[in-house]
């Protein structure tokens, strides 16, 4: 018993000596000379003569010990002496941090092999007593399963009462009230049969937790059972398909008229921002081409395409409530996706292939600030398709106004063919036209 | 605990017995070795490293998100430029995310899981001596091992790991300067997946024809155990979807280094307006998923053979409806296939296809379901024996259950627009394939560790690892389903861009907290595992009172796996607890004639003069039971 626990002891302090000097090389953040020292006192000091700039600064800050890293700037102005500062900068207090946590856990690790220990000698001696032979049925474990039971059901319970009603919002557009309709659906039949499993599972293995008085039931199989197992999922998902397929292409299938006649709005999103477009007084929103792309014109704007001219570039996205909008979706470099949560919409962006969405706004966002009760409500813009580093920050706001305020907001937008992309226009379109004859000749005869 | 076993009375002490005259080395035995019980612990140790660092992975970037704004030093100390002043960056944030769900999907649960309870049981339960091409078999190992290598060796290049998520959808993953992971670390992850893929294909081809050629006397297809059948449609799922996984790699790699334009099209990075014209990143999607699904697949397939055979054999009963089981995988096998594009309802792929892909995204949870009640109902009047693989078990098929019941959410491309690429689909997935497929892999090491080592595991330990673990994982699943009905995507670096997410951030706190101690816990298994080798209790010949052959073999583990001659099959795995025998289990060697007293008359279909014979004795059995009168 004495030896074993050594083993134990001897092993364990093994493990935490090597994940200590596991974390003392620097190898991880590939500097160019990765100096591995074991002495925890002049880690700090080693890291920083790893630095690949050997400079002046940096052999003194080597030089002058633990201490510079320990304290903050040294009163120095020059830059070298910041850049090496920040490379130095971590403090020896740090690792001694660290070891504290490890140091903890190995104590919890103590605290439990001990606790073993004293369960191990227990159960022996009451083995002892009563004469009990060993049995392997471990049945205690079935104790655990009815406790996990209960605590599992209130659990469910309490997420559903708490943090349900903090994430479920009523959507606010027309389609996803549909949406909402087959998600509670959904969610109470899923939840019965949640619970129900789970009753039996937990319960079963409980209720049937061995013993050497009982042989099990010899039970392989059982036809008209599996039949009813079989064709009830069946009918409860035919009938949750149907539902879901018609709410489904309710949403998408919008005819060709209907999707003319909406309010027409492009937005492009590139990293990390999205751009919107309106159609304007023609309601349409003019063709782009990325090759026409400039700073100036950074959506590539094609406007030799007439019914470019009168798009209108905003900063927020302003719908009027309770009218169709059809959304065009684009991207300038990588997938992003098009995800506003109280709407219900989500649609990637995708370059080289627009992709769109038809809503119609059900509540303002007076009305929705109202409903959650928080004046500050705002319906949001994200980004939802990983994107690069500014993926998670990717928003714009959307406000739904009444049709006389929208009218108004409108009336006060700019163009997107404005003075300076006029002058561009015209400049770029003049010295090819010269330079080049036979690339000015198509360009005309395409117009 | 009676040990029983037909095998012709062999002389166990010599081991050597097989070994055809020559001397095994180190390199032979241990590295280069080509005895399928070696090679599936190679795979099971490697894979275990592998889920050790995905898993210390997860912890940083749980760390970022329910500490956003504090610094942690320490993290610079080994993370350097990626985490100056303590504090990760974005970028790195991604390549950690990209990395954990790599690891853990390809290296761990679809290599370290199949690899190793493929190699350990098929020879082992269909009664071989090894597998059909042992040198490839051993091939397989180590182009899994350097594809390990290579994916690590990536957190090394300048420019970070491959940080377009494990997906890695172009444009993002084909444009250095979208991101700065999709410079070399990109090519890092594209190499190591295609070595990955050789190994799979290789295993996968060694354990079909394996199992198809190589099975014992008697060892008819529905003599199986359902852990071979299980891995021969995984086998089968891995070789008909993983070349596609090749042509998107390669076609990826074109596009990046050779300027194609398969997944291509229209784009401006950083002012810069690119030449590629006319190609479609919804192409990579589609060939992506159509390994994707599969995969994940791939990856649960295995723990439901290990949990239906520590399910039956810890309730003492047979499996129930072994036949829907069997009918149930292949059902799921072949659907898998027909189901990708549920990945995809919100890309801009035609609705018109989403809705197809809805309906048979839905016919594929019938299946599913056909499996959970039968797992139910063998426990139900069992005498259960709580080890610690049949605690993991029923942790899975609770897990199973929970994540799979949001597959009706997310299968629902209605309600797939407002969850989609949202937390709740990180929750469902690491529920229904995370946790459950886990939890198949760790009750199937705790089962088979004896006949991997030859020495039991410990218990007690066992049961603290499952419990924290199972507490743990449920606490740290459950809250994700709220956020993203809330509407916050994933692979978010921090909460506190917007205001509605504010409330998520003290949840976020809790969940980090919980996967930091679930995490910890996996020490217990680690130091249970390794310290058990050495100094755990001896095993007996068949700890668990199973009926498959791998329990007839030598504790010594012997290369050839059998003395003298194979064992031969007389009935199907599952006799447990049947009337009439004296035991609670007939091993499979074991002939009916051997157990006259408990045979019944549906085992002997379609043989009359079995049941001939049957008869007489039963005849005459009641006239010794009235003499005895
Ligand atoms: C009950 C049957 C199931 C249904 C109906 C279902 C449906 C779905 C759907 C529709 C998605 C895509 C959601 C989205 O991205 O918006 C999804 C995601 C996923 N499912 Fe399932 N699923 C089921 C079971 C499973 C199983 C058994 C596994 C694995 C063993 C699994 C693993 C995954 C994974 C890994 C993802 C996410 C991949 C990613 O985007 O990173 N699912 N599931
Ligand atoms: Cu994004
Ligand atoms: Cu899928």
């Amino acid at each position: 018993m004495r030896l074993k626990g050594f083993i134990h002891i001897k092993g364990v302090f093994g493990l935490v000596f090597g994940l200590l000097f596991l974390f003392h090389s620097p190898s991880f953040a590939q500097t160019d000379t990765a100096a591995v020292n074991a002495d925890t006192e002049q880690v700090a000091t080693t890291d920083s003569s790893a630095v690949d700039s050997a400079t002046a600064t940096d052999t003194s800050v080597a030089a002058t010990d633990s201490e510079v890293s320990a304290t903050s700037a040294p009163a120095s102005a020059s830059t070298t002496a910041v850049a090496a500062e920040e490379e130095a900068g971590i403090p020896a207090q740090v690792y001694v941090n660290f070891f504290y946590y490890v140091l903890l856990f190995v104590l919890v690790c103590f605290i439990v092999t001990i606790l073993g220990q004293v369960l191990s000698v227990y159960e022996l001696t009451q083995g002892l007593r009563k004469k009990l032979p060993v049995n392997n049925w471990h049945s205690h474990q079935a104790w655990f399963f009815l406790v996990g039971l209960i605590v599992f059901l209130y659990g469910i319970y309490w997420s559903y009462a708490h943090h349900g009603t903090q994430s479920f919002r009523e959507a606010a557009t027309e389609h996803g009230a549909r949406i909402d309709t087959l998600f509670i659906i959904t969610t109470i039949i899923t939840t019965i049969v949640l619970v129900l499993t789970h009753i039996a599972l937990f319960g079963f293995a409980f209720k049937y937790r061995g013993s050497d008085k009982r042989k099990a039931y010899y039970y392989p199989h059982n036809n008209a059972l599996e039949k009813i197992w079989t064709i009830t999922p069946a009918v409860v998902l035919t009938i949750l398909v149907l539902f879901g397929f018609f709410t489904w292409r309710g949403i998408t299938n919008i005819p060709e008229e209907q999707q003319k006649e909406a309010l027409q709005i492009e937005i492009t999103a590139e990293q990390f921002a999205w751009n919107i477009r309106y159609g304007g007084r023609d309601n349409t929103v003019g063709k782009r081409n990325f090759k026409l792309t400039t700073p100036v014109n950074g959506l590539g704007i094609d406007f030799t395409d007439n019914s470019a001219l009168d798009d209108i570039r905003a900063g927020d996205i302003v719908l009027p409530v309770g009218k169709p909008v059809h959304f065009t979706i684009n991207s300038k470099d990588v997938l992003h996706s098009f995800y506003i949560p109280e709407f219900r919409v989500q649609i990637n962006a995708v370059p080289g292939m627009p992709t769109f969405f038809y809503i119609v706004p059900k509540y303002t966002t007076e009305e929705m600030r109202e409903k959650v009760g928080d004046p500050d409500y705002n319906f949001i813009l994200l980004c939802s398709k990983i994107c690069g580093s500014g993926h998670y920050n990717m928003q714009k706001k959307v406000i739904v106004v009444t049709d006389a305020e929208y009218k108004e907001w409108l009336s006060q937008q700019t163009y997107y063919f404005d003075d300076t992309m006029q002058k561009e226009f015209k400049e770029l379109s003049q010295p090819k036209q010269a330079n080049l004859v036979i690339d000015g000749n198509k360009m005309v005869s395409n117009n | 605990m009676a040990t029983t076993t037909t095998l012709p009375a062999a002389d166990y002490n010599h081991n050597d017995h097989h070994d055809h005259g020559h001397k095994e080395t180190f390199i032979t035995k241990y590295v280069f070795t080509q005895d399928h019980k070696m090679i599936a612990k190679q795979f099971l140790i490697t894979g275990i490293i592998m889920a050790f660092i995905a898993l210390f992975l997860s912890i940083l970037f749980r760390l970022q998100l329910a500490w956003p704004e504090k610094d942690f030093p320490i993290l610079e100390v080994f993370l350097g430029k990626w985490a100056e002043g303590g504090r990760i960056k974005p970028e790195f944030f991604l390549a950690l995310v990209t990395i954990h769900g790599t690891i853990m999907v390809f290296f761990v649960l679809t290599a370290g899981l199949s690899g190793t309870f493929s190699n350990l049981l098929i020879p082992l339960q269909i009664g071989a001596r090894d597998m059909a091409a042992p040198f490839m078999n051993m091939l397989s190992y180590w182009f899994f091992f350097v594809a390990c290598v290579v994916m690590l060796a990536s957190f090394f290049v300048e420019s970070g790991p491959a940080s377009a998520g494990w997906t890695i959808y172009p444009p993002l993953s084909a444009l250095p300067t979208a991101i700065s992971g999709s410079g070399t670390g990109m090519t890092l992850w594209l190499i190591s997946i295609g070595i990955f893929i050789a190994s799979q294909v290789m295993g996968g081809i060694n354990y079909i024809s394996t199992i198809l050629n190589m099975r014992t006397k008697g060892m008819s297809l529905w003599r199986m155990p359902l852990t071979i059948w299980a891995l021969l449609f995984t086998a089968i799922l891995g070789l008909l979807s993983f070349p596609v996984l090749v042509s998107a790699v390669v076609l990826l790699f074109f596009d990046r280094s050779m300027g194609t334009s398969f997944y291509l099209s229209d784009i401006i990075v950083q002012g810069q307006i690119l030449a590629h014209e006319g190609g479609s990143p919804i192409l990579f999607e589609h060939l992506f998923w159509f390994l994707g699904h599969p995969e994940v697949y791939i990856v649960i397939l295995p723990s439901f053979g290990i949990v239906s055979e520590v399910i039956s054999i810890n309730s003492r009963k047979p499996i129930f409806g072994y036949h829907a089981m069997v009918y149930s995988l292949l059902g799921i096998s072949v659907l898998s296939f027909l189901v990708w594009g549920h990945h995809m309802f919100v890309t801009g792929m035609s609705p018109f296809l989403g809705g197809v892909f809805m309906i048979t995204t839905l016919i594929i949870a019938v299946p599913s379901a056909v499996k959970v009640f039968n797992y139910i109902a063998t426990i139900w009047r069992g005498n259960i024996r709580f080890t610690p693989a049949m605690v993991f078990s029923i942790g899975m098929v609770s897990f199973f259950i929970s994540g799979g019941i949001t597959g009706l959410f997310v299968g629902n491309a209605a309600i797939d627009i407002q969850v989609h690429d949202t937390y709740f689909i990180v929750a469902h997935f690491h529920l229904v394939m995370g946790s459950a497929a886990i939890f198949g892999m760790l009750a199937g090491v705790y089962h088979w560790y004896p006949k991997m080592f030859g020495r039991m595991m410990n218990n007690r330990l066992g049961y603290l690892h499952f419990w924290i673990t199972f507490v743990g994982a449920y606490f740290v699943f459950i809250p994700m389903h709220f956020m993203g009905i809330d509407g916050v995507p994933r692979r978010y670096y921090a909460f506190t861009s917007f205001e509605f997410m504010e409330k998520w951030l003290s949840v976020n706190v809790f969940i980090t907290w919980s996967a930091i101690i679930a995490g910890l816990a996996q020490v217990a298994f680690a130091w249970n595992f390794f310290h058990s080798m050495k100094h755990g209790k001896l095993a007996t010949q068949n700890p668990w009172g199973a009926n498959t052959l791998e329990w007839t073999t030598p504790i010594e583990r012997i290369h050839g796996n059998w003395p003298g001659e194979l064992p031969t099959v007389h009935r199907w795995p599952y006799d447990y607890s049947k009337p009439g025998h004296s035991e609670d289990f007939i091993p499979q060697t074991v002939p009916y004639s051997e157990t006259m007293s408990s045979n019944l008359p549906h085992d002997f279909e379609g043989n009359p003069e079995a049941e001939k014979i049957q008869r007489e004795w039963e005849a005459q059995q009641l006239v010794v039971d009235e003499e005895s009168k």
